[in-house]
């Protein structure tokens, strides 16, 4: 097998994401490449960043000024150029992210091959080319395996990034680099206009050790503010909320945690008011040890819980940072 | 100057019926599948599409020509369109499989809406879908309408703003860590997110008028596609189950559990 994966990056930066689904891909046990794709300001630095990543035998890169904040209209026939001049890939790897989400199910129907979402585990058999996948269906609650069989030329696949460590930098390491002429799309149907990315000083939800979420209860955005964020810098904690601390508007919702929200597995999860929906479990249930206080003994989360403390969080929490700090 | 001639609106907004979200879902037996004998509806991510063109139509009044629902599923997938037409929608498509047919994939399905639109008279300006099944949570079929049809796309959409004289939308979509803005011209297929609309219950009126809504029948042979899965499923089972249940009865015992697991204060 040979593998294209998508390397994404943000800031100059490699998305962790992306280095999980690389780790993934050395499982199918060929050949593995990896496409950046960029403005001329971004490609440069993150080819030397990801040609000294370990198990890449080459890294295709190609920039264009439409690469800058590329939309899948743009970048698709960037793919479908790789994928179809005598291609030697077998596989297309990415992340499960957004613009991966968007991008990769659009190449693949335009290929005439079917994609996989947000695959937890792989075996590749190369006498029979194919590939076999487990994958979270209805919201976590079951586990599906499926396979892929050689009939499909090119097997494309996202990955979960919980299910899988990140790819790590080797000394010594010096993949082979290839620059790819860009496609141009001079009348895209879709343009970029903005993006708007929440700053905080805090970590990454999708990435962060710790994670400290607050649901309804957190009554407003000061109050899950002002009850949460101390918390979490006593910890180095990234901070998630559930849907309906979303919804209520008490969070941005790139804070959701859940089956349509973001997936995590740190080693810590503090569930504070959050009664744990089915959908909200999906989203946090294979953490290392999670954490929940709640003032109703009979709510879910406490059937997951590690830790469970039937209390009123507004007690427990300046207790709680006051006991850590010491 | 002449008047920019009235542009019209036709809208297509695919649903799946899909065990109902509030169900614990049980895996059977036979590890085939799960038990499917239970209460089922509306996609949520479906009804929030259907929510969005009903919106449209209270807008911009006439110009939404049309509002067509449709369905690939079995017999009872009826219920799902009927619902979509107490919500507003005008008309309904129902592509019918056997009770017995496994779930068409997302690739199929594409096929089957791409044979559709290519079918309707009046074209289709846009279409609306859920981002993903709650099912199958694959997330894949707009996507892949939209590399078929070689249109525009905007997934995970949190706020739609059509105008239909320039025939083109500002799209804002929910992305990892944050949102983004995109306009797209028309033809457009849009994704929804959780909050672009809270969908309405239909009216008791509205229930009982959608049973004269007409719904056209059609099968995968009318419109030439095969809707044989490519991937197979070889089993599906219970995830691993967490043991939970641990309780503490103080803060200073939670703070202990904490340091046993080697977290600490930064």
């Amino acid at each position: 097998p040979h593998a294209l994966v998508f390397l994404e990056h943000r800031q100059g930066i490699l998305d962790s994401g992306s280095l999980s689904a690389l780790t993934a891909a050395q499982q199918l046990g060929g050949k593995i490449s990896a496409l950046v794709v960029g403005g001329p300001d971004q490609v440069p630095g993150i080819v030397e960043k990801a040609k000294k990543l370990k198990g890449l035998d080459s890294v295709l890169h190609s920039t264009s000024p439409q690469y800058s904040a590329p939309v899948p209209e743009v970048l698709s026939p960037l793919f479908e150029k790789l994928l179809t001049e005598s291609s030697p890939f077998t596989h297309v790897v990415s992340t499960t992210s957004s613009a991966a989400k968007s991008l990769i199910p659009r190449v693949a129907a335009r290929l005439n091959v079917p994609a996989i979402s947000d695959i937890t585990s792989l075996v590749h058999d190369a006498a029979d080319s194919s590939t076999t996948f487990t994958r979270p269906i209805y919201a976590g609650n079951a586990i599906a395996t499926v396979r892929a069989p050689s009939s499909v030329s090119i097997k494309f696949f996202t990955v979960r990034s919980t299910a899988f460590s990140a790819a790590s930098i080797q000394e010594g390491a010096d993949a082979e680099t290839l620059a790819v002429d860009p496609v141009d799309v001079p009348d895209s149907p879709t343009q970029h206009l903005k993006t708007t990315i929440a700053k905080s000083d805090r970590p990454d939800l999708g990435v962060a050790s710790r994670v400290i979420s607050g649901g309804r209860a957190l009554k407003d955005a000061n109050t899950f503010a002002s009850t949460l964020y101390p918390l979490a810098d006593v910890l180095g904690a990234a901070v998630g909320a559930s849907r309906a601390a979303v919804d209520a508007g008490y969070a941005d919702n790139s804070l959701q945690v859940g089956q349509t929200g973001k997936v995590v597995a740190p080693e810590l999860y503090m569930a504070l008011g959050i009664s744990g929906a089915i959908q909200h479990l999906a989203g946090m249930k294979d953490s290392k040890l999670i954490v929940a206080v709640n003032k109703d003994p009979d709510a879910p989360i406490f059937q997951v819980a590690d830790v469970g403390l039937v209390a009123d969080l507004y007690e427990v929490v300046p207790q709680l940072i006051e006991k850590l700090k010491k | 100057m002449r008047p920019t001639p009235a542009r019209l609106l036709n809208i297509l907004v695919p649903v799946k019926r899909a065990v109902d979200y509030a169900v614990k879902i049980r895996v059977n037996p036979q590890q085939t599948g799960i038990d499917t004998n239970v209460k089922h509806s509306m996609n949520p991510f479906d009804e929030i599409a259907v929510e969005e063109a009903v919106r449209l139509r209270e807008r911009f009044k006439d110009e939404v020509k049309s509002i067509k629902a449709i369905t690939i599923g079995p017999p009872k997938s009826l219920d799902t369109l009927r619902t979509a037409l107490a919500m507003g929608a005008d008309s309904a498509i129902h592509v019918e499989i056997p009770e017995s047919s496994p779930s068409p994939e997302p690739l199929a399905v594409a096929k089957t809406l791409k044979a559709v639109i290519e079918r309707q008279k009046e074209g289709v300006d846009l279409v609306i879908l859920g981002k993903q099944s709650i099912d199958d949570d694959l997330g894949l079929t707009g996507q892949m309408l939209s590399g078929l049809m070689g249109w525009s796309q905007a997934t995970f959409a949190s706020k739609v703003d059509v105008d239909i004289a320039k025939k083109e939308a500002v799209v804002t979509r929910e992305i990892d860590g944050g949102g983004e803005e995109v306009r797209c011209k028309l033809p457009l297929i849009v994704t929804t997110d959780l909050r672009l609309k809270e969908p309405r219950y239909a009216s008791l009126p509205n229930i009982m008028k959608a049973k004269k809504k007409p719904v056209e029948k059609l099968s995968a042979s009318d419109l030439g596609v095969d809707l044989t899965p490519i991937l197979e499923t070889l089993k599906v089972t219970e995830p691993p189950q967490r043991v939970g249940g641990g309780k503490v009865e103080s803060v200073d015992e939670l703070v202990a559990k904490l340091k046993e697991a080697g977290i600490t204060a930064v």
